[in-house]
């Protein structure tokens, strides 16, 4: 019955959509009815071959299917946004890389959002959403609520980030910095984020632990916040429902702010207090012992999610912004200090005791790393949105190496480090096949961020300074495009981390391959060996 | 009043003071008394299910079990 109900919805999706190509008004909303066409026709055939085929799930076990599909969806969206990333790097040190030919679909200004987005929402967004399912089925000890609705979120997702990147490359932008997605891919990112919602909130709902384990609270106020950032910013009237323009609701200043508090909080819930729910179960996992203070964990919580609300306005030092609105952005921003330091001695402290293990384990080793960054950047940012600070750093490339250094270093080699902690989990393998090779992987990565960071705050600082250049007369000294010349070593430097940093994340993928197709599955055995039920 | 001055002002003062309460609540509540112990359970959630899901033979049928039966059925 319900199988005939998707097949009926499907069929029409996919009838709508084909019509809606041939009405298409530009090339992006043409190519993105064309791909939502073959999809619900590509689902459509699935549906109608496995119908009365497919198994009811056991009850009794983990739905771990959708965390193992999420974990490969991880690993190949890093790969392309890392690739995307070191391809717009080199682009920008020789201009020669946009040639002609590229101009409409491969030049820096339309990789660049493909690079965001990748990074942040099909690797950042897969991560989140495969160990979250992870999580909140082990520490809620029940399966995923909502049968196949978990499915739904993880292809829902895919689909939007195909839509988004094929939109991106033809020119469909809404302009809105890492909210640049056409009005209908937002449409459709709220309907996956409200079954992700569902899903999380009904596995909290039947839980068998009386209490909800923090980590869970971090990702819960990631998925409500989001949701509200995300509607609230793409509040827009489409100009036509056959094309992809729209017109945003607020203008002016009102939606420069709307757009920063989105913004910010984009890298406050998402890339955080998400991120920061994988670091309070993968850690104490991997370190084998529980978080250094729980009650510590739940005042970070509280303190993070009080304060990260009010920080956007420092993206908007010295704008037509009022001025009182930037300096709450600031003084919030150097509050963020406190919770922050708090989140990050608590990650490094859980290894107290067993500091040893950051000889041994190469993957404790990039937890550690990365909650180190973590501290580094969150101590970077509130010392960047003071506006003495500010003054010098905005629009200066010091912002994409503190971006990057958080991305890179926190995010990254989080993500890496759970990568590593559940694949041999997933698939029930005994171990890692390499962990000579996972200590590759580290130092690449190290090295290619602290590149990429260093050569960041020379350029910015350096451009900067010469922007701000006047001679006795009160002249300025020099042109923007003498800056750009003077950066070409720095950029070459950053390009070369970037690399660095690919390489690693491609010896990953192959451990990761190596660890589930070159050994044995786990005997059974050790299955029977979980304490008596 | 417009209705933005009406509720700057009231952003500005009652909203204010109830969020820094309800924050310094929170704080004294995470190191209230007797809470150590409860603590202690909830840190060790991850170390106690990892490959299969509470068993549901027995459950009182309201999707609810106590932390300390989960426990006796352990040992």
């Amino acid at each position: 019955m319900w199988d005939y109900l998707k097949l009926i919805a499907l069929g029409a999706v996919a009838v709508l959509a084909a019509y809606a190509a041939t009405l298409a008004r530009d090339l992006p909303y043409l190519v993105n009815a064309i791909e939502v066409a073959l999809v619900a026709a590509g689902a459509f055939v699935w549906i109608m071959f496995t119908m009365g085929k497919r198994k009811p799930a056991p009850a009794n076990e983990y739905m771990d299917g959708v965390v193992r599909a999420g974990v490969i969806a991880t690993a190949v969206w890093g790969i392309v946004g890392f690739l995307v990333g070191a391809t717009i790097a080199f682009q920008l040190a020789f201009p020669w890389l946009n040639p002609d030919w590229a101009y409409g679909t491969m030049n820096f200004g339309r990789l660049r959002p493909l690079h965001t987005s990748a990074v942040i929402f099909a690797f950042g967004g897969n991560a989140l959403i495969m160990s979250s399912f992870y999580i909140v089925q082990r520490t809620c000890a029940t399966r995923l609520w909502g049968g196949g609705l978990g499915w739904f979120v993880f292809w829902g997702w895919q689909v939007m980030i195909l839509l988004a990147a094929s939109s991106y490359v033809l020119g469909g932008t809404q302009g809105k910095e890492y909210a640049e997605t056409v009005w209908y891919i937002d449409i459709w990112i709220a309907v996956v984020w409200v079954a992700y919602l569902l899903v999380y909130m009904g596995t909290l709902f039947k839980r068998k632990e009386p209490h909800i384990y923090v980590a869970n609270w971090f990702i819960l106020s990631m998925i409500v916040t989001i949701a509200m950032l995300h509607i609230v910013n793409n509040l827009a009237v489409p100009v036509s429902f056959f094309g992809s323009v729209s017109v945003q609701l607020m203008g002016g200043v009102q939606d420069a702010m709307t757009q920063w508090w989105y913004g910010h909080n984009a890298v406050g819930f998402f890339l955080t207090a998400g991120f920061l729910g994988m670091m309070y179960y993968f850690v104490p996992k991997q370190a084998e012992r529980p978080i250094y203070s729980y009650k510590l964990s739940i005042v970070h919580f509280w303190a993070l999610i009080f304060l990260y609300i009010w920080a956007g306005p420092h993206h908007l030092h010295y704008t037509a912004l009022p001025d009182w609105a930037s300096t709450l952005g600031m003084v919030f921003s150097i509050m963020l200090w406190m919770p922050s330091w708090g989140g990050m001695i608590n990650g490094l402290m859980t290894l107290s005791g067993a500091w040893d293990k950051l000889r041994t384990d190469p993957v404790i080793r990039m937890m550690v790393v990365s909650v180190g960054f973590y501290g580094m950047s969150t101590f970077e940012g509130p010392m960047m949105s003071i506006k003495a600070v500010n003054s010098l750093s905005h629009y200066t490339d010091w912002t994409i190496g503190h971006v990057h250094s958080g991305a890179l270093g926190w995010n990254g080699m989080i993500t890496f480090g759970a990568l590593y902690f559940l694949t041999p989990k997933l698939w029930a393998r005994e171990r890692l096949y390499s962990l000579s090779l996972v200590s590759w992987h580290f130092w690449l990565a190290t090295i290619g961020i602290v590149l990429y960071a260093s050569s960041m705050w020379v350029t910015g600082i350096m451009e900067g300074l010469m922007w701000r250049e006047v001679d006795a007369n009160g002249f300025l000294v020099n042109a923007f495009a003498d800056t750009v010349a003077a950066k070409f070593p720095m950029y070459v430097v950053r390009a070369t981390g970037g690399t660095l940093f690919l390489t690693g994340a491609l010896i990953m993928c192959y451990n990761l391959w190596a660890t589930v197709a070159k050994q044995p599955r786990k005997a059974a055995a050790s299955v029977h060996a979980v304490p008596a039920e | 009043m417009d209705s933005y001055s009406l509720l700057r002002e009231f952003a500005d003062s009652w909203v204010l003071l109830a969020l820094t309460l309800f924050f310094v609540a929170v704080v004294f509540w995470a190191w209230r008394p007797g809470s150590r112990k409860m603590h202690e359970d909830t840190a060790n959630i991850p170390f106690r299910h990892d490959d299969k899901p509470a068993d549901v033979v027995g459950r009182n049928g309201n999707g609810h079990n106590s932390g300390a039966k989960i426990k006796e059925a352990q040992q």
